[in-house]
């Protein structure tokens, strides 16, 4: 039967293609594969790009530390396996310029590092920054500014270096891997791996830290890495992607779940097309079909038909619709070129394998059912063409596209929550669409008499196609709903963005502030025009107990436990809360609490060591045991860049104890030169620059910026081609009416006029419809998912509205166009 | 059944429901057409004459009585089984002509040979659309042909199986007169030729005096039966 249907399939489809029949339905399908792959190819390359990133903190893929000199068999062996591998050298040691002496810290690396990220140097200290084409040359030296204003040194300068003499030929700014912690406080200096031995620094018992860098192919780099650690001593220690600092993971992860709900919408907009293209299709099918049953063909043979035809087109706009969506990535990367510091990973090709099963996925939930009723159309229909097919069981009718929708829907976030959000948002729209649709048949009844007869003819309309009208409904209010959602939801995220990186955020921290030199510091700071942020003391402790039991036995859930439990850690004490810390569980400190034995944790160490109010935590400070309980669990806002501990203790308690104050201050590019003044009057502060962070973090934000504006662009597009479609569906109904109209006396004005009455009815209460649903939906996307605070939009409702019905009466009237302007006769004769 | 009856209809009876309740389209009619006979079924508007035809070729089931065709009982059969008939015995005239739109005329004629999985489909239509007078028109698409053209496309399609019944609705209500009579010639001559039993439903006196036999359907009942000299 087939070998008979596919020649039959293929000639009819090809005629309709010439016909120009089909285009709509096509582009529709393409352009929503389009967004699909295109999102896709995107979503995995700056997924790709921001793993790359967090490689660059390790400057390499994959990173191999040691306290004694490395093997060099691991370097051939990475060599030929085909991956890039350099070695880096690190120690402390004391730079002179004449009599002036800095402790710094030392990098001797070989040529080829770094792997990945870029050295950043400039020409003169504390400027502005450029990458770097290479490392040092044997001879040269790169100090950081802090070293060079410590030192009274400049460009130029000679500077010695153990046994060894180098001339300074740049200000080193940064390099990927000096560490986002700030237990490097030694300022560094890069030097040329070759030069090392004439130093004479290493020496038996010297502290030196030797590091292999490996980069290079990611599967190469896993087979590798497991290589390796089979190979590797046990005081070697292998490092792979760190956990990057918490600001850009707050970034990437926001982003992540913003993509993958804005793919979400275009695979939703993907099944309306479908569904909509299904119907027309069905409609356009059902004498064909009826003919064929007549001339001889089974039930089985028609369906066989169809489905070849709606296979192919499904395939023909999934290939067009990948190779636009790949051009489209293409593009848009091409664009952002310098942005993306041409690190981008080359795309790979799953995404065209997702955008092919999603449109078998949605053509098998939302074209099936209506084809099986297609095939169903009594052969009668040649004699009668009343006749048509039986209407479907509800539960066919609804059930593979519901349960595809839900598939997809699950399948694209893999986040139940976001999953549960959508699914809430959209049964609650369709229940809202239905009382809708309710409502316009009431409201064309009662408005009949009362309008001219053009908006008679239009409002009329809407009520006598009532299922019709509430099926576009359906397509326009989603399109509508979706597209304002995204722009809510997008607009509220780029606003919380940039509140929480304004300009003058904090771009310097000073820490090691001795307590007696704290007001002449700050003072100090004030007077160079800089904005200081709040000061808080610092002193190292380490956990020791929870509840009066050891934590070297206990065992936590959270991996991060065990990292909180050991580590030695920065602790503070204050009274006052900032802005940028919420308490989400207990009490923040009162005047009662001041010399109480108390502790408020933030809830990364609540989440990670799962505590809970009132738990008695056993800290090491200095040598002394120090019990809090646990008073209150604070949300703290990393991204602001301020002062922020995990753990922070009332005043009153720890004030004996030695430790120093930290600050951050915003310094204005210009005035930045004055840390040059500032490192020399206060010679134990350590200014660590936050520019190169920063600069890090907004790179990050930018690249989730432009990847959702052109996520948004792409459904934009696709919501546009539905509502498009949507009007085509009814195209051939109308024209005949235009020509019985115009037949009857109507002039073309008239009928035009009903037309536009008619789309824009639909698209302002579409639009009203869309702008509620979207404000709640908004709300509870921004609140529960994104974690941002949800603002009421005005214009929300007003774009919604306006925005509704001039689209679908300018999209309506653009398809509707030729209705008017084909001559009645025409029509009338079944031209 | 004579040994020489194609199509034999007994007490067909068709009922639907209307809002009114139900509603007789057809009452109790039962008639036998024998092997090249031509048949013209005439009466007014709404008499039952394009229900009586659905029911003779199997695109409708009747609410009682049955339909011999070809000696089978299409009451007794199931929809594909109605339609493998169709593809073997019967061929169709339609008033509004009823092509695909989207396949050339010779591609028409072709269908019903290709449903019936014929190889020699294209020749066969060739030689078809030749006898209808349509051999330089073949690679047209209908929207392409006249009115006449388009009926003679139908005609070749109906003709192209060799059926056994040709069954024809009002074939010349949407032609002028002229192409009307000349489409009527074509119909009556390639049913003499083929020996083709012919039933013509029509409420055109004249058309229906061609026919060896008159059927007048009204009020959904058989009325009377003239054959024609």
């Amino acid at each position: 039967m087939i070998r008979r249907a596919v020649p039959l399939a293929l000639r009819t489809l090809v005629r309709e293609w010439h016909s120009g029949e089909l285009s709509i339905v096509l582009l529709a399908l393409t352009v929503a594969v389009a967004a699909l792959t295109g999102v896709g190819f995107l979503v995995a390359r700056i997924g790709a790009a921001v793993d790359l990133q967090a490689n660059e903190v390790l400057a390499a893929d994959l990173r191999l530390e040691s306290p004694r000199p490395i093997d060099d068999r691991y370097l051939i062996e990475a060599e030929a396996r085909g991956l890039a591998a350099v070695s880096s050298t690190g120690l402390i040691s004391v730079v002179f310029n004449g009599d002036d002496s800095q402790l710094s810290n030392l990098r001797a690396v070989t040529s080829g590092y770094p792997l990945r990220g870029r050295v950043m140097i400039s020409d003169v200290p504390f400027g502005a920054s450029r990458p770097a084409d290479g490392i040092p040359a044997p001879g040269e030296i790169w100090p950081e500014s802090k070293l060079l204003a410590a030192i009274g040194a400049e460009v130029g300068s000679e500077l010695s270096v153990g046994a060894a003499r180098f001339k300074v030929t740049r200000v080193l700014i940064t390099r990927p891997d000096q560490g986002a912690t700030f237990a490097d406080l030694a300022p560094s200096i890069l030097v040329n791996a070759a030069d090392l031995p004439a130093t004479e620094l290493i020496q038996p018992g010297s502290r030196v830290s030797y590091a292999a860098l490996f980069a290079g192919d990611q599967a190469e780099v896993q087979r590798f890495r497991t290589w390796l650690s089979v190979a590797k001593t046990p005081s070697e220690r292998l490092l792979d992607i760190s956990e990057s600092t918490p600001q850009v993971k707050t970034a990437i992860d926001r982003a992540g779940r913003f993509l993958s709900l804005a793919s979400l919408v275009a695979v939703l907009l993907c099944a309306i097309a479908v569904a909509m293209a299904a119907r027309r299709y069905v409609q356009r099918h059902l004498d064909s079909v009826a003919l064929l049953k007549t001339l001889g063909a089974t039930r089985a043979f028609t369906l066989t038909v169809s489905l070849l035809q709606l296979l192919l087109i499904g395939l023909i706009a999934a290939i067009i619709g990948a190779l636009l969506g790949f051009a489209a990535q293409a593009g848009l990367v091409a664009a952002l070129q310098d942005l993306l510091k041409g690190d981008l990973p080359p795309p790979d090709w799953a995404p065209v394998w997702v955008g092919l099963l999603t449109s078998i996925a949605i053509l098998a939930g939302f074209a099936l059912p209506p084809l099986l009723q297609l095939s169903r159309t009594p052969a009668l229909r040649v004699l009668r063409r009343d006749v048509g097919p039986p209407p479907l069981y509800v539960m066919l009718a609804f059930g593979p596209a519901i349960a595809a929708v839900l598939f997809l829907i699950l399948w694209v976030v893999r986040d139940v929550t976001i999953f549960l959000a959508f699914v809430l948002g959209l049964s609650a729209f369709l229940a809202l669409l239905a009382f809708a649709g309710w409502l316009l048949v009431r409201l064309t009844t009662q408005m009949r008499g009362g309008v001219g007869v053009a908006w008679r003819y239009g409002i009329a309309n809407l009520g006598r196609r009532r299922v019709e009208s509430v099926v576009q409904l359906t397509a326009f209010g989603c399109g509508i709903m979706v597209l304002l959602l995204l722009a809510v939801v997008r607009n509220d995220l780029l606003a919380d963005w940039r509140k929480s990186l304004p300009s003058d955020i904090p771009n310097y921290f000073f820490i090691n502030i001795p307590p007696d030199e704290r007001t002449a510091f700050i003072d100090f700071l004030r007077q160079q025009g800089a904005e200081v942020s709040r000061a808080l003391p610092m002193i190292r402790a380490r956990l020791t107990g929870i509840n009066g039991r050891d934590v070297t036995d206990a065992t936590f859930e959270n991996p991060r436990g065990r990292g909180f439990a050991n580590r030695e850690q920065n602790i503070t004490w204050t009274s006052e809360l900032g802005t940028d810390n919420r308490i989400v569980a207990g009490n923040w400190f009162t005047e009662q609490d001041i010399g109480k034995p108390l502790v408020s944790v933030s809830t990364e160490v609540q989440e990670a060591l799962g505590l809970v109010l009132g738990d008695k935590l056993v800290f090491d400070v200095a040598g002394e045991t120090f019990v809090a309980s646990v008073a209150s669990v604070r949300k703290v806002k990393w991204d602001s860049f301020q002062p922020n501990f995990f753990l922070v203790f009332p005043p009153g308690q720890l004030e004996g104890t030695a430790g120093t104050w930290m600050t951050s201050a915003y310094f204005h590019p210009e005035s930045a030169r004055s840390l040059a003044d500032l490192v020399r009057l206060f010679p134990s502060v350590s200014v660590f620059d936050l520019d190169d962070l920063l600069a890090q973090v907004r790179s990050v934000i930018d690249k989730a910026a432009l990847a959702v504006q052109s996520v948004f662009l792409f459904t934009l597009l696709a919501g546009l081609v539905v509502l498009l479609a949507a009007v085509q569906a009814s195209r051939d109904e109308r024209r005949y009416e235009s020509a019985m109209l115009r037949t009857l006396g109507a002039n073309r004005r008239t009928v035009l006029k009903g037309i536009l009455a008619e789309f824009a009815t639909l698209g302002v209460l579409s639009g009203l419809l869309a702008a509620v649903g979207a404000s709640i939906a908004g709300y509870f996307v921004a609140r529960r998912v994104l974690e941002v605070p949800y603002a009421p939009e005005p214009w929300v409702w007003i774009i919604g509205i306006v925005g509704g019905g001039l689209l679908v009466s300018v999209a309506g009237w653009l398809a509707t166009r030729s209705v008017v302007n084909q001559p009645p006769m025409v029509t009338l004769r079944g031209g | 059944m004579n040994s020489d009856t194609v199509l034999k209809a007994e007490n067909l009876t068709k009922q639907v429901t209307s809002p009114e309740g139900p509603l007789t389209i057809l009452r109790d009619v039962s008639l036998d057409i024998g092997a090249g006979e031509s048949v013209a079924v005439v009466g007014a508007s709404g008499a039952g004459k394009s229900t009586l035809l659905a029911l003779l070729a199997g695109l409708d089931t009747p609410t009682s009585g049955r339909v011999l065709l070809a000696g089978a009982d299409l009451t007794a059969l199931d929809e594909d089984g109605r339609a493998k008939l169709r593809a073997e015995r019967v061929g169709f005239v339609f008033q509004s002509f009823h092509l695909v739109q989207s396949l050339t005329a010779l591609e028409n004629v072709m269908l019903p040979l290709e449903l019936a999985g014929r190889a020699d489909a294209r020749r066969a239509a060739l030689e078809t659309c030749e006898r209808v007078g349509l051999g330089n028109r073949t690679g047209h698409y209908p929207r392409q042909l006249s009115g006449g053209e388009q009926q003679r496309v139908a005609i070749a399609r109906a003709f192209v199986t060799q059926p056994a019944v040709l069954f024809a609705d009002e074939p010349t209500g949407n032609l002028d007169t002229v192409t009307g009579e000349r489409i009527v010639s074509l119909l009556f001559e390639l049913n003499a030729n083929s020996h083709t039993t012919l039933v013509l439903v029509t409420h055109d006196r004249e058309l229906a005096r061609r026919c060896s036999r008159i059927l007048e359907l009204s009020g959904g009942e058989l009325l009377r039966e003239e054959v024609v000299g």
